[in-house]
């Protein structure tokens, strides 16, 4: 089923998406690193497919077992993180007024 | 039967495209809420759609398709509702260590799908079985190192463990694992065979665990971002494995991700990604005794409020013994009180403030403190100069100027906040104690220092106090 064509292919894809990963993340500001971690922790998530397809097609106890397990903690990394990375990301607000302005003298600091 | 087949091919098309997407918009803060939100309805479609597969299982898997179909949902519904209400509930400051937990998770999932298609009936050929083998591997030792790595940063394993001879041990149960490995694949579907999948998983759980327990705790951010791209990497190669091009896709991207982050973040520490696997930090920092013999001032918290309040400029550096103390809020409260007469603040962020790199951005941001307030290392370096007041909070390896001069510091050529610059320094501290990286800190000692010694919540309610103190009686 697979060919030598279809396994150069598969070579291609991971070398393309190798290169947008690193095109994805290499300037991205050090306050995004936490979440983008958390986030490409989202995105591996996708592992539940691999899973699901598995366990669609067990045939015995124990595939069915692990299958179960491997799609148990493929949701758990899903929804975990989505769920932390989407906290993260929500706290990130601009302030609604602008910062005060550097003023007032600092041996007197009159101010009323 | 073939139009249902492109449908699923098409909506992992559709989905890898949104997750891409999703984690482009993430790379930028204005854009990142609605960034995982495209990559979430991405994963929804990808997950639901995945069901469509029902209809086009195997010959041998059809008789158990109904039970199979509940395991399925059941699975999802515990494993998510776990990891949601988990995840939900958590406290901002423990984060990291949720990060590690869910990462290990995928990879244990990625294990799994190499286990059955390993010892499963489905024949597959030698190519695909040594991809298999790899990515089994590399998700095993993700999962087992993930777990190390959570234990470690949630507090329940505090000392490394570490002993003569570990590496060659590491390496030896290293080899091994390979041995099985292959050894695996050439008694595939043959007696014997599932014997050395099972011990060939053994095995790699035990090199996940080998290689994380001598790492310490200072050292775990760096080591779970690698194992979040190992965790991607294994996606990928089971991907190919169940001839899913959207595993593929979107876990080499992450496995490129991730590996660049882990390189940036070991690049902000002043280490080198060997350096943090392969060495022992804190080894080197019992000769660095002989420090400055002087004693430190200290000074009371409403002394130094009542010198911030009629400073002009003051720049805040916070480090992880703040969040530890739980005084974010606290702090922003002093700030806003600050800004209110009219002083200027901003906070300096070191790359490695907090537990991990942004970690202190994200504490302060849940204090509600706006993004634009905080700066960057190499934004602000140069304004410490100018300032008059420098206010450092649960810091301590950041600000070491041993870093720019002395040659046998362990931490020697570290990037460091110049908080040293500005005209007087605070330091709110609980006790003379030294940093993660056990270096005494000879800033302390300085002329323009002064010490605030006490617990940063208990310090920064004195501080509020005076301030406001000074605001009515005025």
């Amino acid at each position: 089923m697979i060919t030598a064509m279809t396994f150069v292919i598969a070579l291609y894809i991971f070398m393309l998406a190798a290169f947008t990963g690193y095109e994805v993340i290499s300037r991205v500001p050090s306050i995004l690193h936490t979440p983008l971690m958390s986030g490409s922790n989202f995105v591996h998530g996708i592992v539940v497919v691999g899973a699901l397809g598995a366990l669609f097609n067990a045939s015995s106890v124990l595939e069915q077992v692990i299958g179960f397990l491997g799609v148990m903690l493929g949701a758990g990394n899903v929804v975990g993180g989505y769920v932390v990375t989407d906290r993260m990301l929500a706290m990130f607000k601009p302030s609604t007024k602008p910062a005060a302005p550097a003023q007032g003298m600092p041996v007197t600091g009159a101010r009323s | 039967m073939i139009v249902l087949a492109y449908c699923v091919a098409l909506s992992g098309l559709i989905a890898s495209g949104l997750l891409v997407y999703g984690l482009k918009r993430m790379s930028s803060p204005v854009t990142a809420v609605s960034g995982i939100v495209t990559a979430g309805w991405g994963m929804l479609f990808v997950v639901a759609a995945s069901f469509l597969q029902i209809f086009g299982v195997s010959d041998a898997a059809r008789p158990h398709i109904v039970v199979n179909v509940f395991l399925a949902i059941l699975a999802l519904v515990i494993g998510g509702g776990w990891a949601g209400w988990k995840g939900r509930s958590v406290a901002m400051t423990a984060m990291p260590q949720m990060v590690a937990l869910f990462n290990g998770m995928g990879g244990g999932a990625a294990a799994a799908v190499s286990v059955i298609a390993l010892t499963g009936p489905t024949d597959t050929g030698i190519g695909q079985l040594l991809v298999t083998v790899a990515g089994g591997l590399i998700g095993s030792m993700s999962l087992s190192g993930s777990l190390i790595a959570w234990a470690k940063l949630d507090g329940r394993m505090n000392r490394p463990l570490r002993f003569g001879g570990q590496r060659i041990v590491n390496a030896v149960v290293f080899v091994l694992t390979l041995v099985l490995g292959v050894l695996a694949v050439a008694q595939y579907h043959q007696p014997g065979g599932g014997l050395m999948a099972l011990l060939f998983f053994a095995g790699a759980l035990l090199c996940g665990i080998c290689m994380t327990l001598p790492i310490g705790g200072a050292d775990m951010p760096v080591v779970i971002s690698l194992y979040n791209a190992f965790t991607g990497l294994a996606v990928g190669l089971e991907g190919y494995v169940m001839a899913e091009p959207a595993l593929m896709i979107a876990g080499m991207v992450v496995g490129s991700a991730g590996t660049l982050l882990t390189v940036m973040m070991a690049r902000g520490m002043n280490r080198s990604i060997s350096n943090v696997l392969f060495s022992n930090f804190g080894e080197v920092a019992a000769t660095a005794a002989a420090g400055p013999q002087k004693d430190a001032k200290s000074v009371s918290p409403g002394d130094a409020a009542t010198t911030m309040r009629y400073a002009s400029t003051v720049i805040i550096v916070p480090g992880y013994g703040l969040a530890v103390a739980q005084a974010q809020g606290k702090l922003y409260e002093f700030v806003k009180l600050l800004q209110a007469a009219g002083v200027d603040v901003k906070f300096a962020i070191h790359p490695v403030a907090g537990r991990m790199p942004g970690h202190m951005n994200v504490l302060l941001a849940e204090a509600g403190v706006p993004y634009d307030m905080i700066y960057d290392m190499e934004d602000i370096n140069d304004s410490f100069g100018d300032t008059d007041v420098a206010l450092i909070i649960g810091a301590n390896d950041v600000v070491n100027p041993s870093a720019r001069t002395d040659k046998s510091s362990p931490i020697y050529g570290m990037p460091i906040l110049n908080a040293d610059k500005a005209r007087q320094l605070f330091v709110i501290k609980r006790g003379m104690g030294m940093g993660y990286s056990a270096v005494q800190n000879p800033l302390f000692f300085q002329d323009n220092c002064a010490m605030v010694f006490g617990d940063a919540q208990a310090v920064l309610s004195k501080m509020v106090e005076t301030v406001k103190g000074l605001a009515t009686s005025s």
